[in-house]
């Protein structure tokens, strides 16, 4: 089976920034992979690029073996067209730190309106189905509501039913509770663990909830200066890291490491 | 002559000056979006044509493109009358304001919007017309609101390629009359007098919008 | 034949050669009235600026109310009331003055706004500052308040220049023989009106854009945090 997504040896720029250089990443198909490590350190950028909101200088990604950002032309190998991105894109969804939802549209239709126009579904199966993932998020009687009334948990609640909406086989999470007040975070913690186990779907989450990162993953890699510096299951990274840089790391978000 | 006898000949310049000053503004807003959107398109085709009209109609003047179209057009075959050379050129010249406040409008927008609507694989016509203007209309109304008055007052131009309107008529009824200060007054108050009705329009407008755009509830 | 200069009309490019030198000088007559309207425009704005934001109501009211008039009825009605009633009250201007008076006075409407705003943008907290150090009102405006708010305002009161330029043609309407009027005139007596009238879009669109790209470089040298006025 291919793995859902692969970085073959990646190099992405800003100007004179590289922040990626011959990166290589790969996530088997229904893996939970977190990805953790200091700011500024790529972990967003890796979510970006497999999402085609930034482009990369070279190297390739795979998604399910296919690659997103060439495809193949008479033989040749060419860069994306338009088509190729969209078709691409259909296997992978989004949830942004700051939410995001469209302001103008009511919950439902914040739902719906992609499936509706971009996936062509009837409307009233795309109805259906954005209620029961309202229901799945625990906000059924949200649907009329607008985004500016709902908190801020309840808003990354119905990203996240906004993104299922679209059936990606592969769904990103950069974040997704780090614009939350505190007392928000568990609420949308504990939708993506359903999320996690209700659906065969492949996460790769960027997030700064250690405790969550170690319940809820197979994997986690810990970034620094654009690098995998080290992964493995949650258990060894946390309790066993073998690189210096990774226990810096966990000493200064996790207090009370030293103690575990 | 009294105020009695200037009136009537006044408002029929009035409902003249109303009429092209509607017809050009709403006209305008049709240029106004086609180049403020024209003008971020990733088409070279598009952008660059957008790009023109605005520089060239920012940069001269509305006298300027009046005398041009009404004067200079015919002499290539194209015959303008008073009124459609009026109307062509107040627009054109609105429009390119306006374009310009589409484009900073459009611009404006979150740039998480943009990326919620890519993430949704919304093509990028869809992300414009479903995503971003109705974020972005109200915010232009203001500013448009401050374009139709500026078009209001632009209109009186057009009494000098002969359109009779209010401006005219008061140019027409001195000229015979040569009640200057009464008839030049009137004129005065009655612009005055249509810049807050328009005022008044344009907010109830973008109350309007705001409400359509699902802002207000 | 107009100012001495011939036009010749053999081809259209030989036409706007020879009526190039006519043009040239409608447009001096254009940047005059431009340099002096705006000129008039910065200090009557100025005043009626204080004034609109003066203590007493008796006095920022029927500010406010001219400003609005100013803003809200058109340059060329202004224009021609200035022409006719002045001189029935024994004001007897040349139509260049005049002209300049109407430009100055309606642009001194939008540059009494662009004052006060800039004024107001000032935070509240150097006010109160100015107020614990027991500065005078001058003094507070002077070094104060003044020196804060005109990084601010020159901006704006640059895109009025730029406005301005562009309004100049209205003169014309009472005979002021500035660029569009040569060109009008060249066209009324040769029948040749796209030659001309072209030409003076062209200048005009070179005058503006040269006008705002000397604005930008002079904004961007404006230092953000204000300038001492000594
Ligand atoms: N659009 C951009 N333009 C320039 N630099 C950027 C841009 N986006 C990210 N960067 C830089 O790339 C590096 C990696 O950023 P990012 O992937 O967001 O890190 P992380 O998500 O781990 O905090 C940082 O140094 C950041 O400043
Ligand atoms: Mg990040």
């Amino acid at each position: 089976m291919n793995p859902a997504v692969r970085f073959r040896q990646v190099t992405k720029r800003f100007g004179d920034l590289t922040v990626l250089e011959q990166f290589d990443f790969e996530v088997a198909q229904g893996e939970i992979v977190t990805l953790i490590g200091a700011s500024g350190s790529g972990k967003s950028t890796v979510l970006r690029i497999l999402m085609t909101l930034e482009e990369l200088q070279d190297g390739e990604v795979e998604i399910e073996g296919e690659p997103l950002w060439h495809e193949r032309k008479g033989g040749r190998t060419v860069a994306a067209s338009e088509q190729h991105l969209r078709r691409m894109r259909k296997k992978v969804g989004m949830v942004f730190q700051q939410f995001n939802l469209f302001p103008h549209m009511s919950v439902l239709r914040n739902i719906t309106e992609a499936p509706i126009h971009v996936l062509q579904l009837p409307r009233a199966e795309a109805e259906t189905r954005a209620r029961e993932l309202l229901r799945l998020v625990g906000l059924e009687e949200k649907a009329d509501a607008f985004p500016e009334q709902l908190s801020g948990g309840q808003q990354q609640r119905v990203a996240i039913a906004r993104a299922l909406a679209m059936r990606p086989r592969v769904l990103l999470f950069d974040e997704p509770t780090s614009a939350l007040d505190p007392e928000m975070v568990g609420e949308v913690l504990n939708v993506i663990r359903q999320v996690a186990g209700e659906h065969e779907l492949t996460m790769i989450l960027v997030t700064h909830e250690m405790n969550f990162a170690r319940e809820i993953s197979d994997r986690v890699c810990f970034f620094d200066q654009g690098r995998i510096l080290e992964q493995g299951p949650p258990e060894q990274i946390f309790t066993a890291p073998r690189e210096e840089r990774t226990r810096e790391f966990l000493r200064t978000v996790l207090p009370d490491s030293g103690r575990t | 002559m009294m105020f009695a006898q200037l009136l009537p000949p006044l408002l029929r310049g009035a409902e003249i000056t109303a009429q092209i000053t509607l017809a050009s503004t709403l006209l305008g807003a049709l240029f106004a979006f086609a180049a403020g959107i024209g003008k971020l398109s990733r088409h070279r085709a598009l952008r660059w044509p957008a790009v023109g009209y605005i520089e060239v109609f920012r940069g001269t003047s509305l006298l300027v493109q009046l005398f041009w179209l009404f004067f200079a057009l015919p002499i290539i075959g194209i015959s303008l009358s008073p009124l459609s050379a009026g109307i062509l050129g107040l627009s054109l010249n609105i429009g390119a304001y306006g374009a310009e406040v589409v484009r900073g409008a459009l611009q404006a927008t979150a740039r998480g919007q943009r990326e919620a609507a890519r993430a949704l694989n919304f093509t990028p016509r869809q992300t414009l017309w479903r995503i971003l203007l109705p974020q972005a209309l109200p915010e232009m109304m203001p500013p448009f609101g401050n374009l139709a008055v500026q078009n209001l007052k632009d209109s009186a131009l057009v009494s000098l390629i002969t359109l009779a309107d209010l401006t005219y008529q008061a140019q027409n009824l001195r000229n015979i009359t040569l009640q200057t200060v009464p008839i030049l007054t009137a004129t005065l108050l009655l612009y005055f007098a249509m810049a807050l009705v328009l005022t008044a329009a344009m907010r109830w407008l973008e109350r309007r919008v705001r409400y359509a755009a699902g802002h207000e509830r | 034949m107009l100012f001495g200069y011939h036009w010749n009309l053999t081809s259209d490019w030989a036409f706007a050669l020879s009526i190039l030198p006519m043009l040239l000088k409608g447009l001096v007559v254009t940047v005059e009235a431009t340099v002096l309207g705006y000129l008039l425009a910065l200090t009557l704005g100025l005043l009626l600026a204080l004034l609109r934001m003066a203590p007493s109501r008796l006095v920022a009211w029927p500010t406010a109310f001219i400003i609005e008039f100013l803003r809200d009825t058109p340059l060329l009605v202004q224009l021609y009331f200035l022409y006719f009633v002045l001189p029935l009250y024994g004001i007897n201007l040349p139509a260049f003055l005049t002209g300049t008076l109407a430009l100055g006075l309606q642009y001194s409407a939008y540059t009494s706004e662009v004052y006060r705003a800039g004024i107001k943008a000032v935070p509240k907290g150097q006010w109160e500052a100015a107020l614990a150090l027991d500065l005078t009102p001058l003094r507070t405006y002077r070094d104060i308040i003044v020196p804060q708010a005109i990084p601010r305002i020159l901006p704006a009161l640059g895109n009025y220049l730029v406005s301005i330029i562009k309004d100049t043609p209205i003169l014309s309407a009472v005979t002021v023989l500035e660029m569009l009027d040569v060109a009008k005139m060249v066209g009324d007596r040769t029948f040749r009106y796209m030659v001309p009238l072209t030409m003076v879009g062209v200048l005009f669109l070179l005058l503006t854009l040269l006008t705002a790209t000397a604005l930008r470089r002079l904004e961007r040298r404006l230092p953000q945090r204000g300038i001492p006025l000594r």
